[in-house]
């Protein structure tokens, strides 16, 4: 009955396949020494640092640049960098952003100059996190933060929207809409000249 | 002579020329430029300021390139945009000649000098001529590092169309076509040197109708569009050819359409008929199709009076029965598509047997019903540009048919053609024409028709629809149509009107131009419809059926104040099936309300004025909505006698295989002209017509087109503004029994016993505020 199981030829090598399921058979003490050090290895092991982290209760910070959930920054007087631009959009490779920008009205400013975003959404079904979409931001609104932690039980959950996408207002910052720093423009905002909010734009966050 | 005059058909023999291109030998008509004999050999010159269907300019410079004559070069390169091809003549362009090359980069360097870095906000970043040239022919860096020209941004020039002056690169198109095509110089260059720029007259607004065509011709992103600012990105959209549905123009568009919504609508290219150019309201005017009142389910009206909505077997159970067995008739109304008026057709015919249909939701005539039947009306946008004489008659092209006004603008323009309007007055359009104005009256029309003199087989006479507002004008102008040989044109407003007359949608026609009336025509369309027979019976006018004692009628788009005062409450007796998109003064009355597409959503033809047809396919495909034709069918299917029409295809290749009626025609019956009315003191004759924007309901929700719209005024003459002691300016009321329009009065040409006002205007529908549209005797009074 075995016999009828070997190949007739080793044509595509199934003898030696087969030999490789033999039992070792060659038990010399030479060989045994080689046995024992393979096990000094696992025995050594046991008394490293253990790399295992114990996620969700143990969380490591990810590496400086790592490539994880998207921001929408904010200027220093907490107006929205964000022009709605669609730059994002266009360059996007997994058709994962989608953006309508609207005019700044008088009285309903959100950021400098002319025009904003009104509706600005990141599929993270879709988006494969390779950050071209940070490239093509002309006004760095778009940052990536390393926040890795973006699964949940429904798709549309995942579509995140502008209002989970914004940067938190830090000290000095006022919610948009207000207007502009007093007696300056969107070129001032773009060199870095608005540092702070004036008291005519608003109540700031102070913390 | 450039080569925009190549679309007229002339017949001397074209001299044509010879010359070298990059190498590459071309023969050309003589008046060929050379940027465009290097575009037939596929060698693309860089260019801004040059458009075909504009006179050369050689404003921007960018077209530079090195041309040498029988072996004697030019100097310097040459703008390829001024300059005809000769004979002898060898162009080296910028790729050939490192000359020309260095040239063009260097012109597009000083473009870019003062040319913003704000592309991420400008609109027409991404379909940008300026973006893509300073990709292909300038330096990929900068060498500028002085501080850019700035100007307050965006100026607004009109209600809809904003002004970046820092963007332009001052190529003057847009002040060329104004002055060229549109014949409304409001826009200019002003000052001088590097102060140059784009601005409008102080006192005057670019309040043109044709502004739109600026911002789709202007390279950069100079001037914008304040509807579509900041909407979209050209990747967005999804762009489909389309025809207008606004008028019988018959514009070739393109609908640019986002995620199921309509964004932009730009003007499409048909050298045949509307070249590259259309009206504002054609391109701004969209919004109807999202308004919050569109029809959205079928709805039956309950025992309380209310409507409901149901579900579309209890709808359609509902409309059949109260449209079975009842004396019925159908108001097609003038929007529908050649395939929707064909359904409506035979639906009246098949489903219904009567003939009591019509498509004519304006004032109308049974002199107009039978000048349709019998009237071969042949002029086209061809006869007008080789006419040697334009005779309009109740017609004002530039309000009612603005595609029009810009094919006899570009002749008077060109070759100074001589235009006469037979008019109560010289309103702005017809100035423009410089056209001899003969001035008449409501009514007294026909008399000067009679008294034309001068036409000949060049000639074209061009008739409005408002001429069946006076009895026995449309007899006279067959009379001078057949004796002066000149060709006919009938210009309705309205886009579906010349496709419903081809679907047999009036009560006196059957598809095809068969006659009610002829028995041959009457058997060969019962045989194509495999029906018995079909009613001998010439049914009833819309006027007839809205004042008849019908019991149902089928009504598609519709308004009834576009017909009378009292057409609501006449109607609202009656048992009603409307077929609308929008809730409206109908759907208020209906029994039965079954939501139907805009013309967006579905596919379909309309048929311009010259009776070209222009197809056009659905822009909007995710919807449930469906053509008028689609609902018809299943409507029959209802009542039992179908008219198996289940899609537009289907219609359109029924209609087509049915053909045009080759057997014997009627002549028209000539109708003597009634006297003009008799008015004395304070009283006037009443005269009006539609602005090209208006209250019109496929206007609604266009603030910034309406931004644009003429103002509304009462027009009287001098002797009048005399007698009643006012200025321009100052209040004037009409009134009559009826009701009372105030409004400015301007004191116009006018004839002494009338006055003008818009018929549905701002604070002046003529319909709704004075029952009457024109021919009636109204009182004049200082305000």
């Amino acid at each position: 009955m075995a016999d009828d199981l070997v190949p007739r030829s080793d044509e595509f090598g199934l003898a030696h396949a087969d030999q490789s399921k033999a039992p070792i058979t060659n038990q010399n003490t030479a060989s045994f020494g080689k046995q024992l050090l393979g096990f000094w290895v696992t025995f050594k092991t046991m008394f490293k640092k253990v790399n295992t982290v114990q996620y969700p209760e143990v969380k490591e910070p990810t590496a400086p640049r790592f490539h994880g959930r998207h921001q929408l920054n904010r200027h220093p007087d907490g107006l929205e960098k964000c022009i709605g631009c669609e730059l994002c959009a266009w360059a996007c490779p997994a058709d994962a952003i989608y953006v309508e920008g609207a005019d700044n009205k008088e009285g309903e400013r959100f950021s400098p100059g002319e025009r904003y975003g009104k509706v600005y959404q990141i599929n993270y079904l879709r988006c494969i996190f390779c950050g071209l979409c940070i490239e093509a931001c002309p006004t760095r609104a778009l940052t990536m933060t390393n926040e890795y932690e973006l699964a949940d039980n429904t798709r549309g959950k995942l579509i995140f929207e502008k209002d989970d996408l914004l940067g938190p207002l830090r000290a000095g910052m006022v919610p948009p809409p207000h207007p502009m720093y007093p007696n300056t423009d969107d070129s001032n905002y773009y060199r870095g000249e608005v540092t702070s909010s004036h008291p005519s734009q608003g109540i700031a966050k102070n913390d | 002579m450039s080569i925009q005059e190549l679309g007229t058909e002339s017949q001397v023999q074209i001299e044509m020329i010879t010359c070298v291109i990059d190498g590459f030998e071309i023969t050309v008509p003589k008046g060929t430029l050379v940027i465009r004999a290097a575009e037939k050999l596929g060698i693309q010159i860089p260019r801004f300021c040059d458009h075909p269907l504009l006179a050369p300019a050689g404003a921007c410079r960018q077209c530079l390139v090195d041309i040498e004559i029988n072996g004697r070069a030019f100097p310097k390169p040459q703008a390829s945009c001024t300059i005809p091809v000769e004979n002898g003549m060898v162009v080296k362009t910028q790729l050939t000649s490192p000359v020309a090359d260095k040239a063009q980069k260097g012109v597009m360097e000083l473009l870019l000098i003062n040319h913003p870095l704000d592309c991420p906000v400008c609109d027409k970043g991404g379909e940008c001529p300026l973006q893509n040239q300073a990709m292909s022919n300038g330096r990929p860096e900068s060498r500028f590092e002085g501080i850019k020209r700035t100007f307050e941004k965006p100026v607004p020039i009109s209600s809809q169309v904003l002004l970046d002056r820092e963007r332009c690169v001052l190529c003057a198109r847009c002040t060329r076509f104004s002055e060229q095509i549109a014949g409304d110089p409001f826009i200019t260059l002003n000052e001088r040197g590097a102060l140059q720029q784009v601005g409008i007259y102080e006192e005057e607004p670019f309040d043109s109708y044709y502004s739109g065509n600026t911002v789709q011709i202007c390279p950069v992103g100079a001037l914008t569009g304040t509807s579509y600012r900041f909407r979209a990105r050209p990747f967005d959209l999804v762009s489909t050819d389309s025809a207008c549905e606004h008028c019988a123009s018959g514009c070739a568009m393109r609908t640019d359409v986002r995620r199921g919504k309509t964004l932009r609508r730009l003007a499409g290219e048909d050298a045949d008929v509307n070249e590259e150019w259309n009206c504002d309201k054609g391109r701004w005017a969209f919004k109807y199709e999202v308004a919050k009142n569109r029809v959205k389910s079928p709805m039956v009206r309950d025992s309380n009076g209310q409507l409901q909505e149901v579900s579309w077997p209890e709808a359609l159970a509902a409309a059949a029965e109260g449209l079975k067995n009842s004396r019925s008739g159908v108001l097609v109304g003038g929007r529908a598509t050649i395939e929707d008026a064909y359904g409506y057709s035979k639906f009246a015919r098949v489903a219904l047997g009567t003939n009591n249909i019509d498509f004519r939701a304006r004032r109308h005539s049974q002199e107009e019903s039978e000048f349709l039947e019998t009237t071969k009306l042949t002029a086209t946008y061809k006869d007008i540009d080789n006419a040697d004489h334009i005779l309009l008659v109740n017609f004002e092209p530039e309000d009612e048919s603005p595609i029009v006004f810009l094919r006899i603008y570009k002749q008077v323009h060109k070759r100074s053609i001589k235009v006469t309007t037979i008019a109560p007055l010289a309103s702005r359009g017809s100035e423009k024409l410089k056209a001899k104005l003969i001035r008449t009256t409501a009514g007294d029309e026909t008399q000067a028709i009679t008294n034309i003199s001068g036409l000949t087989g060049k000639s074209v006479i061009l008739l409005g629809e408002r001429i069946s507002e006076t009895e026995g004008a449309l007899s006279a102008v067959v009379k001078l149509a057949a004796d002066s040989g000149a060709k006919l044109g009938w210009v309705p407003r309205r886009a579906g009107e010349r496709g419903a007359i081809a679907a047999g949608a009036l009560p006196n026609l059957l598809p095809g131009n068969r006659s009610v009336s002829d028995p041959a025509a009457r058997i060969d369309m019962a045989t194509a419809w495999s029906i018995d027979s079909i009613s001998n019976e010439p049914g009833m006018s819309t006027d007839e059926m809205v004042n008849s004692d019908l019991q149902a009628l089928l009504i598609g788009g519709v308004d009834p104040m576009d017909i009378s005062a009292e057409a609501k409450i006449k109607l609202s007796k009656k048992f009603i099936v409307s077929l609308e998109i929008r809730q409206s003064d109908i759907t208020e009355i209906a029994s039965v309300v079954l939501p139907v597409a805009a013309v967006v959503e579905k596919s379909g033809s309309f048929m311009d004025w010259q009776g070209k047809v222009r197809k056009f396919e659905a822009a909007i495909d995710q919807t449930l909505n469906r053509s008028d034709v689609r609902i018809l069918s299943m409507l029959a299917d209802e009542i039992g006698k179908p008219i198996n029409l289940p899609t537009v295809k289907s219609a359109r290749a029924e209609l087509d295989s049915l053909g045009n009626w080759d057997g014997p025609s009627s002549d028209m019956k000539m109708r003597n002209p009634t006297a003009a009315q008799k008015v004395s003191g304070d009283e006037a004759v009443l005269i009006s017509w539609r602005n090209l924007l208006d209250k019109g309901s496929l206007q609604d929700g266009e603030e910034n087109l309406a931004g644009t719209a003429r103002k509304s005024t009462i027009i009287i003459s001098n002797s009048r503004a005399q007698t009643l002691n006012v200025r321009s300016g100052e209040h004037v009321r009409v009134s009559n029994n009826y009701g009372a329009i105030t409004l400015p009065c301007q004191i116009g040409d006018i004839d002494e016993s009338s006055v003008w006002l818009p018929r549905n205007s701002l604070n002046s529908q003529l319909i709704r505020n004075l029952s009457v549209v024109s021919n009636s005797v109204v009182k004049v009074t200082k305000a």
